[in-house]
């Protein structure tokens, strides 16, 4: 299907700024000297409202290149506050910002930039019950979140509202960049109908992303977000661009419109903002792996067998690297090697499995139990409740 | 055929840390089958219990899902790329 790309995203005529001062035009100079951009470029970017849901990682290029281009009206979503875990990638921050609300802190920062535009922080949690309400003021969203539930909430809404969406996500290296419910274009159920059970999703045995990389994606969205608002150039409609940082390939994708998609289809049956949560949380192919028959050990108790005497054997489930920061000196497993090495652990000895929170270990626990381990448990909480509970000398990461 | 599977990040875990597999197959099916009779592990984050693709994973062959060719039974030529891509969020899930 050929989906017509180029027509600018704009507001209405009647509300249309339609000159630049001469503050503008010189700080704008070097897009007016551009025949793709020019005088009536730079009015359609002073003309644009953007909604950046998400101002980490993704967000903090985003927001600072959007401010920077003079897009007239940036509305910034988030509810978080500003974590020094945070700096590593939200570039957006500065150390001096950490406990404070991010949107404050994004606004205060891209107003320095920039203070000709209007920047909206809405300090709130995007939900069903908000979204259609806050995305009705603005032409583009950008999803810069870190959550199923949330991706596929901005993707119902822009669809029901008739609002491109220009997604991007990461993992360690890898990015994604597309641009869904654009006219004529897919959405995002078109590619993913249904989330990851939580439990299931194997980034737990890898987590971590590398700092640059949200850096990279969210420029993208920007650039993106820029040739929607100007009409030109092509734009990742129907086109999902992988990014492989660590062997700096770029490779893309065909994806096609799902005439069948309950949201964008031509039979839809999702015409209104559901619950995500209970959509990711519940639905999905396979019971996650952290239900409650999971025999459990907390910190506190574990301590005090290991203080009795007991012949405990400890398995570590998380990676090399992580071992390095911190361990009980366990025997170290990483659980993506777990099938393979089971035969090392011994059945008539009672086990301790544990990871950096529980979620990975209580996935082992699960697989060894159904190889025929009657005793084991698993660390509630993983060695970051050992930190909290037993021995705070233990770093938490 | 002689065919590469790329192995996206989130699953090279259970590949033996491997970024891509080269392996011998006709269709997608059997390059599937092919790579997790290699990496056992790989079986559940790829399939359901009853051996239906994860709906959270698209599979294409060079660019094209193949959901709109001929699914599994897409054949595949020498030198063709699978790819499997996983929905990926971003955020740091332990």
């Amino acid at each position: 299907m050929a989906i017509q790309t180029g027509v600018p995203v704009a507001p209405p005529e009647t509300e249309r700024a339609t000159s630049l001062s001469k503050e503008e035009i010189l700080r704008y100079s070097r897009h007016l000297i551009m025949p793709e951009v020019g005088m009536e470029g730079q009015l359609k970017l002073k003309n644009a409202k953007v909604l950046c849901i998400g101002t980490g990682g993704l967000g903090a290029p985003l927001g600072l290149y959007l401010a920077a281009a003079g897009v007239g009206k940036l509305g910034i979503v988030d509810f978080d506050v500003v974590d020094n875990t945070n700096l590593q990638r939200q570039v957006l921050f500065s150390t001096s910002d950490v406990g404070k609300p991010k949107v404050a802190a994004a606004a205060a920062r891209l107003r320095g930039l920039n203070p000709d535009i209007e920047i909206v922080a809405h300090e709130t949690n995007l939900t069903s019950d908000n979204a259609l309400e806050l995305f009705k003021d603005y032409d583009i969203i950008v999803d810069g979140t870190d959550n199923f539930p949330t991706r596929y909430l901005v993707n119902d809404a822009c669809v029901i509202l008739g609002k491109p969406n220009v997604y991007g996500s990461i993992f360690r290296f890898d990015g994604q960049i597309t641009v869904f419910a654009y006219p004529g274009g897919p959405c995002y159920r078109c590619l993913y109908p249904e989330p990851p059970p939580p439990g299931l999703v194997p980034s737990c045995a890898e987590g971590g992303v590398l700092g640059v990389l949200p850096g990279i994606v969210g420029t993208i969205q920007a650039a993106e977000t820029l040739k929607l608002i100007l009409g030109k150039g092509d734009p990742l409609v129907g086109r999902l661009l992988l990014l492989d940082a660590l062997g700096m390939k770029f490779r893309e994708l065909k994806l096609r419109k799902n005439p069948e998609c309950p949201v964008c289809g031509e039979h839809p049956t999702v015409t209104k903002l559901i619950d995500y949560v209970e959509f990711c949380g519940i639905r999905g192919e396979e019971a996650p792996s952290t239900v409650t028959n999971i025999p459990e050990i907390t910190p506190k108790e574990l301590k005090a067998r290991l203080d009795r005497g007991d012949d405990l054997y400890i398995l570590d489930v998380r990676e090399p690297h992580e071992y390095q920061i911190c361990n009980l000196g366990g025997h170290l497993i990483p659980l993506g090697e777990l099938s393979r090495r089971a035969a090392e652990l011994d059945s008539s000895r009672e086990i301790v499995a544990h990871c950096r929170s529980g979620k990975r270990s209580a996935d082992a626990v699960d697989f060894l139990r159904k190889a025929g381990f009657k005793k084991i448990w698993n660390l509630k909480g993983g060695i970051l409740a050992w930190s909290d509970e037993v021995d705070p000398s233990v770093p938490k990461y | 055929m002689a065919v590469t599977v790329i192995i996206p990040t989130p699953l090279r875990a259970y590949a033996n840390k491997q970024a891509s597999v080269e392996l011998q197959a006709a269709t997608v099916g059997e390059a599937l089958s092919g790579l997790t009779s290699q990496f056992g592990e790989l079986k559940r984050h790829l399939f359901t219990e009853e051996g239906k693709l994860r709906s959270f994973v698209n599979v294409y062959v060079n660019d094209e899902d193949i959901r709109y060719l001929q699914k599994d039974q897409t054949k595949v030529k020498d030198g063709d790329t699978v790819s499997i891509v996983p929905s990926i969020a971003g955020g740091f899930e332990d």
